[in-house]
């Protein structure tokens, strides 16, 4: 499968990559030969395989409805760039 | 025939689907041990699974998801045994992992069914499509600064129950009675509070329009409307623009829309790309839920007896109407305070004095059941002191009054005030031949054909008993006395 | 100095016990050759103080008797363990000033068993690579040198690669690395020394900075096999914060190493033996097998028809859950930040600048085959492929109670000798990559040397949870082999 530049582009934009045009160009290229490489997998027959999400052998374990966690807002921000009065700060959004 | 808009070409029908955020009632959030309480100091109740610090990781809460097995037992639904947990990719301030964890094709509740009340006393079926658990987002505020938004994620990873309704809604009114049913459910269930001022409770509705007999045309989903007087409005207003751009010769697009309580309209929402990609997968930090059917059952044993339940009971125990009976189960308190009064007692009478004197006091003085001057057990009281006609109707509203007021027992104030009735004859009769006596000229005009004279009579003998004369009483005795 | 650098983990445990040695000292031996070797830029953030902290508290805790079992050895933490107060990159731009308020819980197990943590090692980007070479703060170099030219800079290997050459050299007894792909097994290769991958799920992944949650592992690098024992004991454990941890009980790793292999059967996968797989490959698998079947074990060939798609399933699954896992890097709630006018612009020039080539190109990939229309092709397909890869180990072990292959299909390369192309570098895992597809535990121990003096590395991968058989069989494995060879790009 060939990803052309503007493909390329969408999903840079979907995974807010903000890429040089350039670099698009030579992305489309390297991964449109990644694809082809996994394409190889069609070649398996997979009728009646279920997909497998995880390999670990278990239910889901779940944990009692106890507040046993949060309440420490410093280490919550102590890494933010950007925060003011106990929230973090992000250019302001326009809906 | 059913709920239509008239347009220049002809009739146009309403398809309306609900899609409810609720947020469960829990202690602490879905995936994180961190606290749900509302209104805490910004990022306090934050956990670094909740902040997306690297390397975090979830774990279920259990009892979030015993709340999302007896919400969907409380919808009649199908329970999945075997759910799975997805990733919803997209990137937004109030979304710290850049994905929420939602539940994609396998959601841990199918296809349920809630009956509507209507006001005319009918009822219709709605269909639930699904129910599934997520979390929550944070909080973007907008209004803070000029140039920066502020991020609280204190609601981030709450507990939320997506709640789906099939598009059977075909009219405003509908919408209103499914949102008001659901939310009394799931009071009744202590799944979630309901409070959609909160925003414990959030409606996205989607509404397109059609001819009759025509497939489904595109719909536009109205985000966020959170009272059910906006959801009239913008329902109201979102079909007529609709069948505006049908009639015109357009084509609807499928979009997300905000509706503007100011204006009264919907918009078109510019930030959000509305052709979203979500890349769900399921999330490999959690494996399939998986329930027993033990556990479902004991869900199921625990379950309080619902409103529709408890309406047919009500109705069939109580002789109460459907009407009254819907309008005492809307609340599951009310319910239990009417149940209580009408203990032992005539059910019409304990109806009417909860549902007329006792609910508008309530309003009057903007109080709940919780915090109720007026007991349970006084009102039966009252009541009891009617059937032994120690008080008349009239003057039981008195002593209500006051008990109001008070907040002391019927009795009490019976005693206090000297309020009983007049039912002993002899007095009635000795105050009946005094006010015939000071009234002759009356009298005389009474009985050469002034009927209407008698309410003056009847009025003379309450004031001369303050009251407290039994009216039937003076009414049978002054007849004989007037001839 | 390297008298005290040269010694295992076990041989430093016996020392330290008998009060021979001290663990400052021990310590002391371990910061000087960590500043020593700089040039290999195996550490991305130094501890010496903290380092010397923890040496004293071993100390005292041995002169108690209440000394956990690695304490007062000198550890590198590969950088992708959050570390409470000190910096954790996972060798990105993006995470170059994040200082974690908490600890990763591996890291925290080697703490509590008294561990000496000397620095943080580099690795590839967010672990994503075979090299070291994708590294924010540079390549680390190996400390191996080719006998025909020892100018050429070789790499380590990766992901791992600063931890695999900070053990390879006698900077530190030890270390943590993630196997992902291959990321533990494939550097312990290169580098001549022991990688353990345990089963999916026996190691904590809290506090691991996630690439690829279903396949991520914890596990430990060291110079012995009895030692990767030692250290996966002390870093094992169910962990309730995370879903995916194994709620099975620990067993004793080391003394699982009987020395005694009789009866056990070996399989040889006739997958792993490809046209063109490089004679002297070819002979180091020969060799092993032998050695094996001298110490009372049965080679019995198996297939694992699945394997050749192993490269392609683990390229689509692993990037998808990293295209997803790396979304939280956005500059609002810690990391680096570049600005933007509006939100968007934020997050997109933050990340384009925050990650490398090679963790964009992952990112993008992953993007795309979970992208709408492509879900089912791709990602569904993988999924179903990676099922059968699992059957297929399944159904071996029903014949075999291990299975032994080479680690690499080469020797380490140069520094400046591969070309751009990302599958080419890809193919340094198709050993390494079907077991992780299918949660298995794998060791990879050197066997031999090439022609160029470089080490060569055979891997034994066991059945989920039966991490004391591969110890077993690694061990006589180990003494049958007798490695010897020490890197000669620095002094010992």
């Amino acid at each position: 499968m060939s990803l052309d530049k503007n493909t390329v582009k969408k999903l840079a934009n979907l995974a807010r990559l903000d890429l040089p045009d350039d670099e698009l160009d030579h992305l489309a290229g390297e991964l449109s030969n990644i694809m082809t490489f996994v394409e190889q997998l069609g070649q398996v027959n997979t009728d009646g395989v279920a997909p497998m999400t995880s390999v670990a052998h278990m239910n889901l374990p779940r944990r009692a409805d106890e507040v046993t966690d949060g309440g420490y807002p410093e280490r919550v921000l102590a890494n933010a760039p950007e925060a003011m009065d106990g929230f973090y700060l992000v250019p302001k959004v326009v809906e | 025939m059913g709920y239509v808009i008239q347009g220049e070409t002809g009739d146009w029908e309403l398809v309306i689907g609900l899609e409810v955020h609720a947020q469960v009632t829990s202690k602490s959030k879905l995936f994180s041990g961190a606290a749900t309480s509302f209104g805490a100091e910004p990022n306090t109740e934050v956990s670094l699974v909740d902040a997306a610090m690297p390397g975090m990781l979830p774990v279920i809460n259990a009892f979030c998801v015993e709340q999302a097995i007896r919400t969907g037992l409380g919808l009649k639904a199908k329970i999945n045994k075997t759910s799975v947990f997805a990733r919803k990719n997209y990137f937004y301030a109030d979304l710290p992992q850049g994905y929420q964890i939602s539940q994609y094709d396998q959601p841990i509740v199918g296809e349920g069914t809630i009956i509507l009340d209507m006001k005319d006393g009918s009822t219709r079926t709605i269909g639930i499509e699904r129910l599934h658990l997520e979390q929550d987002a944070g909080k973007s505020l907008h209004d803070q600064h000029p140039s920066k938004s502020f991020i609280d994620l204190n609601r981030a990873g709450t507990a939320l129950m997506e709640i789906v309704s099939k598009p059977d809604i075909r009219s405003p009114e509908e919408a209103a009675a499914y949102v008001t049913k659901l939310r009394t459910i799931l009071r009744y269930l202590g799944t979630c509070d309901g409070n959609m001022a909160e925003g414990s409770m959030r409606c996205d509705v989607n509404v397109s329009v059609r001819k009759a007999g025509e497939p489904y045309r595109t719909r536009a989903e109205i985000k966020n409307v959170n009272s059910i007087r906006f959801m009239f409005q913008a329902i109201e207003y979102e079909a007529r623009r609709q069948i505006d751009i049908y009639e015109e010769g357009g084509e609807v697009v499928q979009e997300t829309r905000l509706f503007d309580a100011n204006k009264g309209e919907t918009r078109s929402m510019r930030s959000k790309e509305n052709a979203h990609d979500y890349r769900y997968f399921p999330d490999p930090d959690l494996l399939p839920l998986v329930l027993s059917d033990e556990e479902i059952a004991a869900v199921q044993n625990s379950l309080p007896e619902l409103p529709d339940e408890k309406k047919e009971r009500f109705m069939r125990d109580y002789q109460l109407s459907s009407y009254d009976a819907g309008v005492l189960v809307a609340d599951q308190e009310s319910a239990h305070f009417f149940e209580t009064v009408a203990k032992g007692r005539d059910p019409k009478l304990a109806a009417n004095w909860v549902m007329g004197d006792f609910f508008g006091a309530l309003n009057r003085l903007g109080k709940e059941i919780s915090n109720t001057p007026v007991t349970a057990a006084n009102l039966g009281a009252l009541i009891d002191l009617i059937s032994d006609n120690t008080l008349s109707g009239r003057l039981a509203k008195e002593v209500f009054e006051l008990m109001v007021e008070t907040g002391k027992a019927p009795d009490a104030i019976v005693e206090e005030r000297g309020l009983r009735q007049v039912t002993d004859t002899g007095a009635i009769e000795k105050s009946i031949a005094e006010v015939l006596a000071a009234n002759p000229d009356k009298v005389a005009e009474y009985r050469s054909g002034k009927d209407k004279l008698f309410g003056f009579f009847v009025g003379q003998v309450m004031k001369a008993t303050a009251g407290k004369a039994n009216p039937a009483l003076v009414n049978e005795i002054l007849k004989k006395q007037l001839g | 100095m390297s008298e005290l650098t040269n010694l295992t983990i076990a041989e430093a445990r016996a020392k330290l016990a008998k009060g021979e040695i001290s663990a400052v000292e021990l310590t002391e031996a371990h910061i000087l050759a960590m500043e020593a070797a700089r040039d290999l830029n195996a550490f991305v953030t130094e501890t010496p103080e903290i380092a010397m902290e923890r040496a004293s508290e071993a100390d005292v805790a041995l002169k108690k008797g209440e000394a956990g079992i690695l304490a007062g050895i000198p550890l590198g933490i590969k950088d992708l363990f959050c570390t409470e107060g000190v910096r954790t990159t996972a060798s990105s731009k993006i995470l170059c000033n994040f200082i974690p308020p908490y600890e990763s819980t591996v890291s925290s197990n080697l703490k509590k068993a008294g561990a000496v943590m000397l620095g943080k090692t580099s690795l590839d980007e967010f672990a994503m690579g075979s090299s070291n070479m994708t590294s924010a703060f540079g390549p680390v170099i190996s400390p191996w040198k080719r006998k025909s030219n020892s100018n050429v800079q070789l790499v380590p290997g990766g992901s791992s690669g600063g931890s695999a050459s900070a053990v390879s050299a006698r900077i530190a007894m030890g270390a943590t690395g993630t196997d992902t792909g291959g990321s533990i097994r494939q550097p312990a290769s290169f580098c001549g020394i022991v990688g353990l991958k345990p089963t999916y799920g026996r190691c904590s992944r809290w506090g691991v900075v996630a690439f690829a949650s279903s396949l991520d592992q914890a596990g430990p690098m060291t110079r012995s096999v009895k030692d990767a024992a030692l250290m996966l004991q002390a870093m094992a454990g169910h962990d309730p914060k995370d879903s995916t941890s194994a709620n099975v009980p620990l067993p004793d790793f080391a003394a699982a190493m009987t020395g005694d292999i009789r009866g056990l059967k070996v399989g040889i996968p006739r997958e792993y033996r490809p046209d063109g797989l490089s004679p002297e490959i070819q002979k180091l698998w020969d060799d092993g097998i032998e050695m094996l079947k001298a110490a009372g074990a049965a080679p019995v060939e198996i297939s694992l028809p699945h394997t050749k798609y192993a490269l392609a399933t683990y390229y689509i699954v692993a990037p998808a859950e990293c295209s997803s896992n790396l979304a939280r890097y956005d500059g609002v709630r810690y990391g680096m930040r570049v600005e933007g006018k509006t939100l968007d612009e934020l997050y997109a020039k933050t990340r384009a600048e925050g990650f490398g080539r090679e963790v964009r190109r992952r990112i993008l990939i992953g993007t795309y085959v979970l992208s709408a229309g492509y879900y089912d092709a791709y990602y569904t397909k993988a999924q179903k492929v990676r099922a059968l890869i699992a059957e297929d180990f399944r159904k071996a072990y029903e014949t075999v109670d291990v299975i032994l292959t080479p680690t690499c299909p080469s020797a380490a390369f140069g520094l400046g000798e591969t070309d751009d192309d990302p599958v080419t570098m890809w193919l340094n895992d198709v050993f390494t990559v079907p077991a992780s597809l299918a949660g298995l535990p794998g060791i990879s121990l050197p066997t031999g040397l090439s022609s160029e003096g470089l080490p060569l590395g055979l891997q034994l991968l066991g059945r989920p949870f039966d991490e004391e058989t591969v110890l077993r069989v690694a061990g006589v494995l180990e003494s049958a082999a007798d490695f010897k060879a020490t890197p000669t790009g620095v002094e010992i």
